[in-house]
């Protein structure tokens, strides 16, 4: 059976997809006719391109997964022509291809509406990866940008705009409002206020009568004669199905467009399907990807004989624009007749919920959700499964009020058939089916299930469920490391204390199976060396690291390492300065200082960093341990030794403290930073440890954290002399390295401690658990037992051996590895 | 992918099993293509495959994690730990990701050769 695909969208690859599946590529002949350059994209994702995803991260799959399934993929070349009698298509290219049955996937394209001036320089619209590149090209030279259409997608593209740094945008929207075919006024009006807080400037019932500029566009007219300056304009009114080959091969088509199917997804030529957002049926264009995924397994199956039917299919939406919260669900604008509403409007917060419930007060009918749409895909689930309600529907809305029920709960209620994620048709029962044969991670069900493999959207209720189903199971939930190891990182550490066990093999002869894996391996190794600070890289250990432990550096882009020498406060010398400066230009090596007062050398060969590191040591420097889970830098102000602010010393403080804790091991980095006066120049209250000065002393604060979710660190201790801070600060670290799980930040651990602060102050202040001199003394044998790993490798003619790249050839190098040139320094050469 | 018949095979000799770390891997050149060679000291087995990883085009596999994954063999990649199986190369994280190539390894005495086709 030979099937020919056009169009290859989500819809045409997932089609794709399921027709392999369902033959096991067997007996069948596929080819594909694509008119983008590129192979099918994540389009739902599409905006992500400006937040840092390529091309190749939104791909549904590589060019390899075509071609080792057989698929012949014609890229950049559309079909142009469809010869329905001796049923063969020809492409733009000239290539014939004959079909026992054809699929269109054609999708559909941006509409345009025929204002004048709409070809002008400057006019996007946004669809496709190439929309967003030439986007991408153009918005450096623009100051305003302005979108026309107020809908879901045309939101998506303001906040594009704004992400490409077009500092003032526009959104213009014919209706009155925001949304109007999802959101009633009054969430409109709310969303209106969130948005503008976001930056964005909206014009409601605004007509577009002209797009002004000699060339390249410079503005809008409106109907009522007002004009708006723009630099760029973005057109997102509406979509419109890809009906064109259809249309000139005589099948039918919807005076709106759109390719008429029946329940079989067939057009009015048997041997033609038409799936996605060109297919017309029952006189709806459904232009979300779940539909259209239902429409391919539909077709699929029939082409293969199974009797499967497409009967429509549910809306719902919820609006991806970060920041904002917007969803809409059933039906949203239910009429006095049809039922009653009730609606919780927070103007202060900016939240608007309404939900529509049957006369009869048992059924959800739908509803609407601004500014806090976390309960959406379960009351998404509570009105598709028509679950019925409690006897105060207000309490699905405000949750229970007295006594807190456990987020998630409402899980269980849902029937069996309850379709949890609507991209790929899975239901509640299939999940639970699937934890139950043993699935019990998220990503272990995925993988099984496919649930929430596509927009993500219901991962939070996947994760719900296989808790509810292991519980049910009578499975105690336990934060184990791995597969190899039944234990939780706090009692692997108890155990390996007691039996003083020393090596990865001995831990899992003792308390494992298997052979380990990348997640227990670093965990355990960590474990090891916080214990007992022996040299992480002795035979047997050395394999159980990281990779970046392994090699004692970070890899970077192009396989190459970094080198990052200890810089104690950030204070250096000259002549180590110029030791520095020497030993990059000997190995040609891109320098910069970081974000840690110190220095990268960057593009070090691995044979190369045994000799880099010798003639560093040479000069009295040693290892920075940028790429532990250690002790990083402690930052510091220049503090009362030149300032006129400064109240102590603070950079000999800082030195004192990163000597003391540097090489230690954790469960993740540790930073630390201390400024000389309140002023707070190091930004100590960003750190896991930080400590400022003050008239009396010094105040310590703790668990602050950079990244991706900063968080402010929390006074412990206030006014304490010096060594009363280096005693707190002794048992709060060894604290935490015990207690805390793989790769927790110090914040994320305190988050999750209970009792929080209060109780971690007990802890360290007041000695609650009595552990305080035993936390202390554990923290002094490890400072006791630091040594430099770097000079141990370089005076070991063994361990240096292990930094070649060729085993056979160890003086070669990588000849792979590539680099280029930027304001005259190397750089990486581009991935791909 | 299944076993390669060892007719069409020819045996090139590595390097000393001494020289490849217990539990870890090495990379090993041959021509002018790069292999990854594996030891797994517990089970006392060997493995090789290509050292590119081919999510990001990057020669790294060999400085990679192995383990198991319900008892198959695995590494994963420095840069972004997808896993690999090492009995037939399949990427263990990502089906869309592409297979690693697998070569077979013999080890007589002391001494580690890895088979690659040939012609
Ligand atoms: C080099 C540097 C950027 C720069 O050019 O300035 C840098 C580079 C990297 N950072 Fe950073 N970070 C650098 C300062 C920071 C800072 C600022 C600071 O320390 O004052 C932060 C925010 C503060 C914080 O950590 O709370 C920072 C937050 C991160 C994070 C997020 C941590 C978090 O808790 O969310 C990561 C990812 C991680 O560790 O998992 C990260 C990871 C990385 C990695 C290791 C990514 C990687 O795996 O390759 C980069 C390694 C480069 C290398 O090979 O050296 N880097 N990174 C800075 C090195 C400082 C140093 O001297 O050691
Ligand atoms: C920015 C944006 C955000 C979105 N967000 C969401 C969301 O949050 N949730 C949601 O459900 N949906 C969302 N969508 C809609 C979703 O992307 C579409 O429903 C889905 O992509 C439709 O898939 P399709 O395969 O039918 O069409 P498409 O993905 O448009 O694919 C059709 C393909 O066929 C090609 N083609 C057309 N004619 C020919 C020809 N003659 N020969 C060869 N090839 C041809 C086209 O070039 C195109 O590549 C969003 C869309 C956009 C643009
Ligand atoms: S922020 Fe840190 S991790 Fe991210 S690119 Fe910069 S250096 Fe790398
Ligand atoms: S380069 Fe190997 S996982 Fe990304």
């Amino acid at each position: 059976m030979k099937i020919v695909v056009i169009g290859n969208g989500m819809v045409g690859y997932k089609f794709c997809e399921k027709i392999v599946e369902k033959t096991n590529n067997e007996g069948l002949e596929l080819v594909v006719f694509g008119e983008e350059p590129l192979p099918a994209y994540d389009r739902v994702h599409l905006s992500e391109f400006f937040s840092g995803k390529s091309a190749a991260d939104l791909g549904m799959a590589p060019l390899e997964w075509y071609a080792s399934r057989n698929i012949k993929l014609h890229l950049g070349d559309p079909v142009q022509q469809i010869d329905r009698l001796h049923k063969t298509v020809l492409s733009y290219k000239g290539i014939t291809e004959h079909y026992d049955y054809l699929v269109l996937a054609t999708g559909s394209a941006a509409f345009v509406p025929p204002i004048p001036g709409i070809d002008k320089k400057g006019v996007f619209l946004y669809r496709t990866i190439e929309d967003l590149e030439l986007m991408q090209a153009y918005a450096p030279q623009a100051r305003k940008g302005t979108v026309i259409g107020g809908g879901l997608l045309g939101l998506e593209a303001a906040k594009a705009l704004l992400d490409l740094g077009v500092k003032e945008t526009h959104v213009v929207e014919f209706a009155p409002r925001l949304m109007p075919r999802q959101i009633d006024e009054q969430g409109s009006l709310i969303l209106q206020s969130k948005l503008e807080k976001l930056g964005l400037k909206i014009h409601t019932s605004k007509n577009t009568s002209d797009i002004l500029g000699e060339g390249a566009v410079t503005g809008l007219r409106f109907s009522d004669d007002t004009v708006l300056e723009t630099d760029m304009l973005v057109i997102s009114a509406g979509i419109s199905p890809r009906d064109e080959l259809a249309k000139l091969s005589g099948l039918e088509t919807g005076h709106r467009g759109g390719i008429v199917v029946n329940e079989q997804l067939q057009t009015t030529d048997p041997s033609i399907y038409a799936i996605g957002e060109c297919a017309l049926y029952n006189g709806m264009i459904y232009g979300l990807v779940a539909p259209g995924y239902e429409m391919s397994e539909v077709a699929a199956s029939h082409i293969l004989g199974e009797q499967k039917s497409f009967t429509g299919f549910d809306m719902s939406t919820k609006l991806k624009l970060i920041g904002v919260d917007v969803a809409s669900f059933g039906n949203p604008f239910v009429s006095p007749e049809q039922g009653s509403s009730i609606v919780l409007e927070d103007t202060m917060k900016g939240i608007y919920k309404r939900i529509n419930i049957s006369p009869d007060g048992q059924h959800l009918l739908g509803g609407i959700l601004v500014g806090d749409a976390e309960a959406y895909n379960l009351l998404l689930q509570t009105c598709k499964n028509k679950v019925i309600l409690p006897p105060n529907p207000e309490d699905i809305l405000l949750g229970a009020r007295n006594g807190n029920a456990a987020p998630g709960a409402g899980v269980t209620g849902l029937p069996d058939d309850a379709v949890i994620c609507s991209c790929e048709n899975v239901s509640k029962l299939a999940i639970c089916q699937a934890v139950e044969a043993g699935n019990e991670t998220l990503d272990a069900v995925k993988k099984c299930t496919k649930a929430g493999t596509c927009c993500g959207g219901c991962a939070p209720m996947v994760k719900d469920l296989i808790t509810a189903t292991m519980k049910a199971q009578g499975k105690y939930i336990r934060n184990v490391v791995c597969e190899h190891f039944a234990y939780s990182r706090q009692e692997l550490l108890d155990l390996v204390k007691v039996k003083a066990l020393r090596s990865f093999d001995e831990v899992l002869d003792h308390y494992g199976h298997g052979e380990g894996c990348e997640v227990c391996k670093p965990v355990v190794a960590s474990i090891l060396a916080s214990l007992w600070n022996d040299m992480i890289l002795h035979k047997g250990n050395d394999t159980a690291q990281d990779s970046n432990d392994r090699y004692l550096a970070n890899i970077q882009k192009g396989g190459t390492y970094s080198v990052v020498p200890r810089v104690p406060g950030g204070e250096i010398t000259p002549e180590k300065l110029i030791v520095i400066g020497q030993v990059a230009q000997k190995y040609n090596l891109y320098t910069k200082i970081t974000g840690g007062q110190r220095i990268d050398l960057f593009g070090a060969h691995l044979s190369d960093l045994p000799l880099i590191w010798e003639e560093l040591i040479a000069a009295g420097f040693e290892s920075g341990h940028a790429y532990g889970k250690a002790l990083r830098t402690v930052k510091s102000c220049v503090g009362s030794t030149w300032c006129r602010f400064g109240l102590h010393d603070s950079v000999s403080f800082a030195i004192q403290i990163e000597e003391r804790y540097r090489g230690l091991r954790a469960p993740h980095k540790l930073k630390s930073a201390v400024s000389g006066c309140i002023r707070e120049c190091a930004e100590a209250q960003s750190k896991d440890f930080g400590i400022i000065a003050t008239e009396k002393g010094w105040n310590l604060y703790v668990c602050g954290n950079g990244g991706s979710k900063p968080q402010h660190a929390q006074l412990l201790a206030g006014d304490i002399d010096s060594e009363t801070c280096i005693r707190y600060i002794d048992r709060f670290l060894m604290f935490y390295i015990k207690t805390a799980d793989p790769l927790t930040r110090t914040a994320t651990w305190l988050n999750k401690l209970e009792g929080g602060m209060d109780y971690l102050r007990n802890v360290v202040v007041n000695d609650s658990l009595g552990i305080s001199a035993e936390l202390e003394q554990e923290m002094q044998l490890l400072v006791d037992a630091y040594k430099c790993e770097w000079k141990e490798v370089v005076e070991n003619p063994e361990l240096r051996k292990r930094f070649s790249h060729f085993v056979n050839a160890p003086e070669e190098k990588d000849p792979t590895v590539k680099f280029e040139t930027m304001r005259a320094q190397k750089k990486a050469a581009e991935w791909k | 992918m299944s076993t390669i018949s060892t007719t069409d095979v020819t045996w090139f000799f590595a390097c000393k099993t001494t020289d490849v770390p217990t539990n870890g891997g090495v990379c090993v050149k041959y021509k002018d293509e790069q292999i990854a060679l594996f030891y797994f000291t517990r089970s006392d087995t060997w493995y090789a495959t290509q050292n590119l990883c081919p999510h990001r085009r990057q020669m790294a596999l060999s400085r990679g994690m192995t383990g198991t994954h319900a008892g198959e063999p695995k590494v994963a990649c420095p840069f972004h730990k997808k896993t690999f199986s090492l009995k037939d190369g399949r990427c263990l994280t990502d089906e869309h990701e592409c297979a690693l190539t697998v070569y077979p390894v013999r080890i007589e005495d002391d001494r580690v050769y890895i088979g690659v086709n040939a012609y």
